[in-house]
C-alpha cells in the first residue's frame, strides 16, 4: 500500500491553508530501465481535498507533476478542530486517502 | 609531486569548475530564489515520517522497538543526538555516526544480523531504505540545534587523525583527494558550488544539511551515501557502509562544521 | 454555483463534466474520479490542442494571473516550483501547462466557490521553457505565461 500523505492545514484569520506531500513515483512512461526497456507511466491522476465533507479542492495531474508531489491552497472556513481529507488516485487505480485536523 | 603532474592535476581541477554559460550574478540570485521557493514542503518529511513509525514499530528476530536506542544522548533519547555526532560509543569502543549506530542498535536491541542491518544503506528506484527513514527521523529530531560533535575521547582524536589524511590522501586513476574540491573556496561543477569542507564558515553551513532530498534522486540521501558517492566520482574503491573510514571522514569534517545549525534533512538539487 | 451548472449544461464533454460536478460538490471526493481524467487534455501534444481539450477555446492575455513564488531559474528540472494565482473574478479552474514538455498538460485544478484561486505544486521539465498559466472565469479562457531556464547540476550536492 502508498506510504501516508503528509498533510498540514493551518487557519489564519478566515482561510485555512493546506499543505499536501504526497509519497508517490510519479513515473512518465518516457524513461528507460538500464535494460533499454520502457518504464510504464504510473502517476496520481487525480486529487480531492474535502473539509466537512464539502470538497475544497479537486486537481487532474499528468505525469509532468513531481516525484513525491506537493501542493498548497486555501479555502474559506475552516476552524481548529476540523478535519481536512484528502484522496489521490493513480492511473493504476491505486487510491490513497489521509487525513489531518486544522490547526 | 613534479611540476607536469601538478598541472595535469590543475587541469583536471580546472575542468571540474568550467565557467558557467549565463552572467554568475543573475544566476545566483535566480538559483537562490528556486530554493527558497522549495523551502517549504519538503518531500524528506515523508521519509521523517516512516522513519518515526519504524522506530516506533516492533521488528527483527526479537520483535521489539528501536525505542531504548542509546544515541549518545542515553536510551531513548533522540532529541539532540544528531547534533553530537559522531562520538565515541564505549559499549562498542567505537567511534560512530548516527547511521553506524542504528546497525548497532538494530543488532543488539532487535537481534538483526549485522549484514542484514547494512544490507539496504542506499534507497533505489522503487524499493525503500529503512535506514534513510530513520537517518532522516533522527536527523529531524536535532533541527535548530548547534552541531557538537566531541573531539576529546583519544578515540574521537584518532578518528579525527584518520580523517584528516583520508581526507587530503590522492589517489585512484585521477589521482583525486577530497581535498582536491573541497578544501578550497568558491570552486564548482557547472552551476554546483563546491563547499570547502575545512572552512569552518562553509562547513557549518553543509555538513549540517544531510541527510537531504535531492531532487535530482527524487529520495532522500545521508551522509554516508554523499561519502560513498564522492568516492565513485573519484574513482576510489568502493566506501564501505558505516565502516570505520567513513565514520573518520565525518569526524574530520564535523570538527570545521561544529557550531553550525543542524537544519536536516535539507532539500537539494 | 449556478453559473457553473449552466456551464455544465453547455460543455457537455463528459470528462469536463465530471471534473465540474466533482467541483460543485454533487459527486462524493474520489467517487468517478479515475473516469474523470481528461485523456485527450494530457495527452494533447500542444498548448492550444490541449486548452481545446479542456474545453477552453481562444485565450485572451490577462494581467490578473500571476506567477508566485515561481523562480526564474531552476537547479534542477526534475522539481520546478509553480504557484498561479488569479485575480479574475468567478475563476473556476487554473491549469498549468510546459509548453517544450511532450505533452504540455501538468494539472488543472477545479477551484470551488469558497476556495482562494492560488495554487502551488511542483512540475518536471525536460529544458527551458515558457510555462502557461490558463484561467477559466466566468466561461472565458485567460493566460499568462513566463520563462523557466532549467540548468544542469554537478556531481554533488
Amino acid at each position: 500500500m502508498a506510504d501516508p500523505m503528509k498533510i498540514r492545514a493551518t487557519v489564519a484569520g478566515d482561510a485555512t491553508e493546506v499543505k499536501v506531500l504526497m509519497s508517490h513515483e510519479m513515473e512518465t512512461g518516457q524513461r528507460k530501465d538500464a535494460q533499454g526497456k520502457t518504464i510504464p507511466a504510473w502517476f496520481i491522476q487525480s486529487v480531492t481535498a474535502a473539509w466537512n465533507g464539502k470538497t475544497v479542492l479537486s486537481a487532474q495531474w499528468g505525469p509532468a507533476i513531481s516525484k513525491n508531489p506537493f501542493l498548497s491552497f486555501k479555502f474559506e472556513g475552516g476552524a481548529k478542530g476540523d478535519k481536512v481529507k484528502v484522496t489521490w488516485i493513480d492511473n493504476k487505480g491505486e487510491t490513497r486517502t489521509d487525513e489531518a485536523t486544522i490547526g | 609531486m613534479s611540476s607536469t603532474m601538478r598541472a595535469a592535476v590543475a587541469a583536471v581541477v580546472l575542468a571540474c569548475t568550467a565557467p558557467i554559460v549565463l552572467a554568475q550574478g543573475s544566476t545566483e540570485k535566480g538559483i537562490e530564489q528556486y530554493r527558497q521557493a522549495l523551502k517549504e514542503g519538503n518531500p524528506a518529511e515523508l521519509w521523517e515520517a516512516r522513519g518515526e513509525d519504524l522506530w516506533k514499530r516492533k521488528r527483527g528476530p526479537k520483535n521489539v522497538s528501536l525505542e531504548q536506542c542509546d544515541l549518545g544522548q542515553g536510551p531513548g533519547v533522540v532529541r539532540g543526538a544528531y547534533a553530537h555526532l559522531p562520538r565515541y560509543f564505549a559499549d562498542t569502543d567505537k567511534v560512530q555516526d548516527a547511521e553506524s549506530r542504528l546497525v548497532t542498535c538494530m543488532v543488539t536491541l532487535q537481534g538483526f544480523k549485522e549484514e542484514d542491518a547494512k544490507k539496504n544503506p542506499f534507497s533505489a528506484p522503487g524499493r525503500h531504505s529503512d535506514m534513510e527513514a530513520l537517518t532522516s527521523y533522527v536527523a529531524a529530531e536535532s533541527k535548530g540545534m548547534k552541531l557538537n560533535a566531541p573531539l576529546a575521547h583519544p578515540k574521537e582524536r584518532e578518528a579525527f587523525e584518520l580523517g584528516d589524511y583520508l581526507f587530503h590522501r590522492r589517489a585512484g586513476p585521477h589521482d583525486y583527494s577530497c581535498s582536491t574540491c573541497h578544501a578550497e573556496s568558491g570552486k564548482r561543477i557547472r552551476l554546483q558550488e563546491l563547499p570547502a569542507l575545512t572552512d569552518p564558515g562553509e562547513a557549518q553551513k553543509v555538513f549540517t544539511t544531510w541527510p537531504a532530498y535531492r531532487v535530482s534522486q527524487g529520495s532522500v540521501r545521508t551522509m554516508q551515501h554523499r561519502l560513498y558517492d564522492c568516492y565513485w566520482q573519484m574513482r576510489h574503491p568502493q566506501l564501505d557502509f558505516a565502516s570505520d573510514t567513513a565514520t573518520a571522514l565525518m569526524v574530520y569534517m564535523a570538527k570545521f562544521a561544529n557550531g553550525g545549525e543542524v537544519h536536516a534533512p535539507a532539500l537539494k538539487r | 454555483m449556478d453559473a457553473r451548472r449552466r456551464d455544465v449544461l453547455k460543455g457537455g464533454g463528459g470528462a469536463t463534466l465530471l471534473a465540474v460536478l466533482t467541483a460543485a460538490g454533487w459527486l462524493k471526493p474520489g467517487e468517478a474520479l479515475a473516469q474523470a481524467w481528461n485523456k485527450a487534455a494530457f495527452e494533447a501534444r500542444t498548448i492550444d490542442e490541449a486548452v481545446k481539450a479542456l474545453g477552453g477555446g481562444a485565450q485572451a492575455q490577462s494581467k490578473d494571473i500571476v506567477f508566485v513564488s515561481t523562480p526564474d531559474i531552476a537547479e534542477n528540472g526534475a522539481v520546478v516550483p509553480i504557484g498561479v494565482s488569479s485575480s479574475i473574478p468567478k475563476t473556476e479552474s487554473i491549469a498549468i501547462l510546459v509548453e517544450k514538455n511532450p505533452s504540455p498538460l501538468a494539472a488543472v485544478f477545479s477551484i470551488p466557490a469558497g476556495t482562494g484561486p492560488t495554487v502551488t505544486t511542483r512540475v518536471k521539465m525536460g529544458q527551458s521553457s515558457n510555462v502557461y498559466a490558463v484561467v477559466k472565469a466566468d466561461g472565458k479562457v485567460f493566460v499568462a505565461s513566463k520563462e523557466i531556464k532549467v540548468t544542469l547540476g554537478g556531481c554533488g550536492g
